[in-house]
Parts: C-alpha cells; sequence; structure tokens
C-alpha cells in the first residue's frame, strides 16, 4: 500500500504574540518531510480543532509562551474528544514550568517540550510517537 | 459505514479522510469516489492565481466572508509548495482564513503540490469533487505562487481569476503568453499601493489587443485591496456576471465536458502506465530494458513499441 505523508498542525493558541518558536519547528517538520499546516498566532482551541479535523491532521503541536498553557493544552484535548478526534496526537512546547507537565499530560498532552530541546530531538519525538492513522 | 456514505450524512472527518486518501494515492479511495460521483456536478468552481504575495490567500478569505453573506455554503483547496528536497511542506494559506474556521458553511482544506507542475496537486480535482459532494455551492480554489506557465487551474476552474499586484514589470510582461491569457477576470490586489492604476491600464490595454467576436466574454480590470475588504462585493458581482454568461451562453455545459474528458483521460493515463509500470517491475524486463539501453543494445523508442506490443496486442507491434 502506498505510504502516507505525516501532516501535522503548528499553531499558536492564545494571545502571545511570539511565534519564532513555532516557525522554527513548522521548518524543522517540513526538512523532516512532514506536511506542516501552519495556522498562525492567536488561535482559539475551537479554531485549532476545527482546522485540525479539516486537514485530517496526524497531530498537533502547539507553542504557548503566555502562561496559559494549563487552560489551552487541555481545552485542545478536551474539544478533540467531543469531535471523537482523540486519535490526533496533541504536545506542546514553550515556557512551561516542570511542575505543570504531569498534570498536562494527565489532560491527555502527550508530551510537552521546554526551552532548550533541540529541533531534532522534537523530530526524533514525532517519528517514535505519531504514527500516520490507518 | 463507507467513507462516501459518511461524507453523504455531512461527517466532516470522513470527508477529510477520503482528501487524505486521494492525496495519497490509495486505491481505495477510487471506490469511495465511484459512489461519490453521482452527488457531484453542483458546485461552481472559481480558481484564483497570481504570483507568490499577491495576496491570494486574504482574497480567497474575503471571498468566502463575501459568499456565506450570500448564503453560499464554501469550500476552500489552497495549494502551497513541496520542497523538492524533503518532500516537506509549509501549508500556511489558513493564516489568513481562521475567522472561518468555525463556520459550519465553510471547509478548507490545504494541499502541497507533491512534485505535481502546473499550479495544482494532482489530488485537486478529486478533493474539488469530495467538496462538490458534501454540498459545497462555490469552491474555491487557491494556486501555488505562479510564474508564467502554470495554468492547470483554468482546466479546473469554471471562472478564473488572476490576481496581480502593482510593480511586478513592465507592460510587455503583459502581452507575453501564459498566465495572463487565462483570465476571465483580472483583480490588481493592494491598489492602494503606487503604480496600481497604471498596472490597470496595462492589463486594460493588453485585455483590448484581444481578438473577439460578439458575445464573447470581455474580461475586466477590478482594483482590491484585500486586507481592508475594498473592491470585494465588485469582484464577486463580476465573478456572478461571469457565470451568469457562462450558463447563458452554454459555455457552462461545454466546461463541465472538457472537465470530465479531461478527468477520465488523466485517470486512464495514470493507471494503464501503473498497470504496465508495475508489470515490467516485477518480471524484470525494467530493469532488463534499461540495461540494454546503456549498452546501446536497444533504444528506448523500439523498447516503448515492444512493451506495448507484449502488453496489449499479444505480441505484434503496433506496425507490424
Amino acid at each position: 500500500m502506498t505510504e502516507r505523508t505525516l501532516r501535522i498542525l503548528v499553531g499558536k493558541p492564545g494571545l502571545d504574540g511570539h511565534d519564532r518558536g513555532a516557525k522554527i519547528i513548522a521548518r524543522a517538520f517540513r526538512d523532516a518531510g512532514f506536511e506542516v499546516i501552519y495556522t498562525g498566532l492567536h488561535q482559539t482551541p475551537e479554531q485549532i480543532v476545527s482546522a485540525a479535523i479539516q486537514e485530517d491532521v496526524d497531530a498537533v503541536g502547539l507553542s504557548i509562551l503566555s502562561g496559559a498553557h494549563n487552560a489551552l493544552l487541555p481545552r485542545v484535548c478536551q474539544l478533540l474528544k467531543e469531535k471523537n478526534a482523540d486519535d490526533i496526537v496533541v504536545f506542546g512546547g514553550g515556557v512551561i514550568p516542570d511542575d505543570d507537565i504531569p498534570g498536562l499530560k494527565q489532560a491527555g498532552v502527550s508530551e510537552v517540550f521546554t526551552p532548550g530541546t533541540s529541533t531534532d530531538s522534537i523530530v526524533q519525538w514525532v517519528r517514535e510517537n505519531v504514527a500516520p492513522r490507518a | 459505514m463507507s467513507l462516501a456514505q459518511r461524507i453523504l450524512d455531512s461527517d466532516l472527518r470522513a470527508a477529510a479522510r477520503l482528501m487524505r486518501d486521494l492525496d495519497d494515492g490509495f486505491r481505495s479511495a477510487a471506490e469511495e469516489m465511484k459512489s461519490l460521483y453521482p452527488h457531484t456536478g453542483r458546485a461552481f468552481i472559481l480558481g484564483i492565481t497570481g504570483p507568490p504575495g499577491a495576496g491570494k490567500s486574504t482574497l480567497v478569505d474575503q471571498l468566502t466572508a463575501a459568499y456565506r453573506q450570500r448564503g453560499r455554503r464554501v469550500g476552500v483547496v489552497a495549494i502551497d509548495p513541496t520542497s523538492p528536497f524533503t518532500g516537506g511542506a509549509i501549508l500556511g494559506d489558513r493564516i489568513r482564513m481562521n475567522r472561518h474556521a468555525e463556520d459550519p458553511g465553510v471547509f478548507i482544506r490545504s494541499l502541497a503540490t507533491r512534485g505535481h507542475m502546473g499550479g495544482l496537486s494532482r489530488s485537486t480535482g478529486d478533493v474539488v469533487n469530495v467538496m462538490d459532494a458534501m454540498g459545497m455551492d462555490v469552491v474555491i480554489i487557491e494556486t501555488v505562487g505562479v510564474g508564467q506557465d502554470e495554468i492547470d487551474i483554468v482546466r479546473m476552474a469554471h471562472t478564473t481569476v488572476v490576481v496581480s499586484v502593482p510593480g511586478l514589470g513592465d507592460d510587455i510582461q503583459a502581452i507575453k503568453a501564459g498566465v495572463l491569457e487565462i483570465g476571465d477576470l483580472f483583480v490588481v490586489n493592494k491598489a492602494d499601493r503606487e503604480g496600481a492604476d497604471r498596472t490597470a491600464r496595462e492589463l486594460s490595454a493588453m485585455l483590448e489587443m484581444k481578438q473577439t467576436k460578439p458575445g464573447d466574454w470581455q474580461p475586466k480590470v477590478l482594483l482590491t485591496e484585500a486586507s481592508r475588504n475594498k473592491g470585494i462585493e465588485e469582484m464577486v458581482d463580476e465573478i456572478e456576471a461571469h457565470h451568469a454568461h457562462l450558463v447563458d451562453s452554454g459555455a457552462l455545459e461545454r466546461l463541465r465536458e472538457e472537465r470530465s474528458a479531461r478527468q477520465f483521460m488523466d485517470l486512464l493515463r495514470e493507471r494503464l502506465f501503473a498497470e504496465v509500470y508495475d508489470h515490467i517491475h516485477v518480471n524484470g524486463r525494467f530493469r532488463e530494458i534499461v540495461e540494454d539501453m546503456a549498452a546501446r543494445r536497444t533504444d528506448p523508442y523500439s523498447a516503448v513499441e515492444m512493451i506495448i506490443a507484449e502488453r496489449f496486442t499479444g505480441g505484434q507491434t503496433p506496425n507490424s
């Protein structure tokens, strides 16, 4: 059977306007051979989930530097579940305190990348943990 | 339940999945398309093309809003290039269209060219058909940023809008062949910029030189500022006028026929090639032929004739 190309949505939920990190990740995914749907700044969780469904992505990667991660990331996971789309993997990155990570994972976030993580290790994690859905 | 049945029951995930299967070239997708095909042929297909950075995505966003106001359901197929080196792509057209993300009357799909030339992806026609079957009244196709010769859109769309911006070149650019010949409507976007009027004048002059018969459609040149929603209503009116012209003149029927013929030929070409290629790949003939060519024991012309004869006429060459 023909091989799937991995599709990943990269977006920035919430109100912070710092998209450099998200763009670097998008570029790294492109260079890894993935198709990146880049939705840009100031997204609501509802917009992100709707885009993820329309684009049939395998994973959603969200960059948050505003401190609102404890609200936004679980909300995305919850909305995906409501739409029967929680087979889509959610991961996040940004300035996220270690103490918050267990709670985020509990809420359905598969992995959280904190400052200093190399793009290579994020690509590696995606390759190992995100399978194109059959 | 089949994907096709779920799509007809308004299941968005099924539609998104079938588009993926089509893009990835899954054979199962052909089965689903067989069931969907009777439900297609109703949507109006609008093509938006133009160079990178002309404002195509912003125009599509505004057009979508305008069509929604007129009560139409809108599908958008937005195409961006695939990296020739890694096969990856950054599909960024949605950035300009996020406000429609939650509108159930809008479905937006980003596609990568995946090596296909001509400004569209190989899957574009099929994805448009899925949106058509979903009940979208208008399907807008946004091509990759084009240069001078990527004109597949004209064979896919009922109405093609060519978007230009001020300052791209002198008036000789406007009389060259290619993209500038295919517009049913020309839009000079970013009209607040210096030189917009001049660009519009040069395009108009080029259009006036075109030989036309009475009753032929006369493409207009409009000025827009998509980011400030200026000129959009006029643009939609002009698109609707072209559509009415297509219906009244019978040209729409002809376009639909051409599109059907094209789709059939494309599919036939693809499947015939795959059929023959898979066969000679498995039985080793492909390797043999390439080696024979390297040693000049055969040439590609004779090899192709031989393979066609073997596969289709039981060993007789076409000329014998």
